[in-house]
């Protein structure tokens, strides 16, 4: 598993990288009450806003963390925001992409890493 | 996040924190936004048993007259478009100060003790509002509280768990206020709920707040959640859904304004900006204050920009968020009064996208007050 500095998690998946929020980002949001999710077969950019997510308190984007096509969206999360609390590290992922060259991945922040961050 | 520095620490503090709560600036002070349990679960839990409310932000003040409580009762009748004569002995109001532009200084609670009026008022007002009750009554001894807490039960849980500490309170109805020795109790509050409000002294706030949280159903509950409990119930949160621009009718809280203070009662007008309330009141106002539903589970907040289906502006939201016990989200909003009636469809602007809101009565969850 990979982090990066926004609270996103990735996570290897066959050819594919998988893409959610960590634990500490959940607590930090709050309940979530909404999932707005993007169009599978899109083309994003690093740093483009792909998801909305609105908690209790406030709205936030979920950021594309790397270049690539979005594959596949978690509809769950559009019925059921919650499990984004409940399971952020499992059900509660948000999109998976694809990319160029999984390669990509080795820049970001491992979980020691990542603990020192919000620590 | 803002520095905390600077920022007021009262007196639960550091029961808040031991109970897990994360403190936040709200209005100069310090105060719990939510606790462990998050905002979803502690809204859901005052509703279905007891929430413990610290609002000892807010400003507690006594108003003394130098006279008679007459003297003291007309002058404070003179700052707002309400009935203060009429209050009886032992029971509590809801009024608005306005100034001459018949806008909105600050809406706030207010109770006949006999020889004296106890006030609150809004947190972030506090200051203005005694100063402005000072200039406007000089025969009026203006008195800050500020040796006591302020605690809110709220929820159905609420009465027997006061009783066990307070015997008798389960006898009063809503806006009833009584003196307990050094406790002083009203029925009400700012969650659509049934409940109380309790000032207690200072020196004994933490250990009266530690006894209610021992009562069966009774947790701890933070600004977070009182915010959704009010925006359910449609109640107003100055600076947000009422300021100096808005005008009582505006705002939709004609039910404050007595017959005998309208065109034509027996003390007419008299209050500030009675010129524009009064034709508010008969010609109806350019626009009103109304529920909002957006369509689908996106909530719609503050800011958000109405149209028409033609794309004309309509208004906008002053507060929104989800509605835990709606399960939905939820808004209110100023809209012209032309698109006011119930059913309204308009299209709320999110993210460069308009979606569908429906002008919607208030409250949007049904409120239990002990009447």
């Amino acid at each position: 598993m990979k982090y990066t500095k926004d609270h996103e998690w990735l996570r290897v998946e066959g050819d594919l990288v998988v893409v959610g929020i960590t634990e500490h980002a959940a607590t930090q949001l709050g309940d979530v009450v909404f999932v707005e999710l993007p169009e599978p077969e899109t083309q994003v950019a690093e740093g483009d806003e792909v998801c909305v997510i609105e908690s209790v308190k406030a709205a936030s984007d979920i950021l594309a963390p790397v270049d690539g096509e979005i594959v596949a969206v978690n509809q769950k999360l559009v019925d059921n925001p919650a499990l984004v609390n409940e399971d952020p590290l499992g059900e509660g992922w948000f999109f998976k992409m694809k990319v160029d060259d999984l390669s990509v991945l080795d820049d970001f922040m491992d979980e020691d890493e990542y603990q020192d961050l919000i620590g | 996040m803002a520095d905390p520095e600077g920022l007021i620490r009262l007196g639960l503090h550091d029961l808040h924190v031991e109970l897990g709560g994360k403190m936040v600036p709200f209005a100069g002070y310090e105060m719990p936004v939510q606790y462990a349990e998050g905002v979803l679960r502690e809204h859901l839990h005052t509703r279905s048993a007891a929430g413990l409310f610290d609002v000892s932000h807010m400003g507690q003040v006594i108003l003394r007259p130098k006279g008679s409580i007459e003297d003291l009762k007309r002058a404070f009748e003179a700052l707002m478009p309400v009935d203060v004569l009429g209050l009886a002995e032992g029971r509590q109001r809801y009024g608005l100060f306005t100034n001459d532009q018949g806008g909105i200084l600050d809406d706030l609670m207010f109770t006949n003790r006999g020889d004296h009026l106890y006030v609150v008022v809004n947190a972030a007002c506090k200051a203005a509002d005694i100063a402005h009750m000072t200039a406007a009554m000089p025969g009026v001894e203006v008195q800050p509280v500020t040796d006591r807490a302020l605690l809110a039960l709220q929820g159905p849980g609420a009465q027997a768990a006061l009783e066990g500490l307070v015997p008798g309170v389960a006898a009063m109805r809503f806006m009833d206020h009584r003196i307990f020795g050094g406790i002083w109790v009203s029925r009400s509050g700012y969650t659509g709920e049934d409940g109380f409000e309790v000032s207690v002294p200072q020196a004994e706030a933490e250990s009266f707040a530690r006894r209610l949280l021992a009562q069966p159903g009774v947790a701890p509950i933070g600004l977070g959640a009182r915010d959704s409990l009010r925006l359910e119930a449609g109640l107003c949160l100055y600076g947000h859904d009422i300021d100096t621009t808005t005008s009582p009718v505006e705002a939709n809280l004609t039910w404050a304004i007595p017959k005998a203070r309208r065109a034509g009662g027996v003390r007419e007008g008299g209050f500030p900006g009675a010129a524009r309330i009064l034709r508010e009141l008969a010609e109806g106002p350019a626009r009103l204050r109304v529920g909002l539903r957006p369509e689908g589970r996106a909530p719609m907040r503050e800011g958000v920009e109405l149209f028409t289906d033609d794309g004309t502006p309509a208004g906008r939201v002053t507060s929104g968020g989800f509605g835990p016990s709606v399960n939905a989200p939820v808004a209110m909003g100023y809209v012209a009064r032309s698109h006011a009636t119930i059913g309204t469809i308009l299209q709320g602007e999110l993210r460069g996208k308009r979606h569908p809101v429906t002008v919607a009565d208030l409250p949007f969850h049904p409120t239990s007050y002990k009447r």
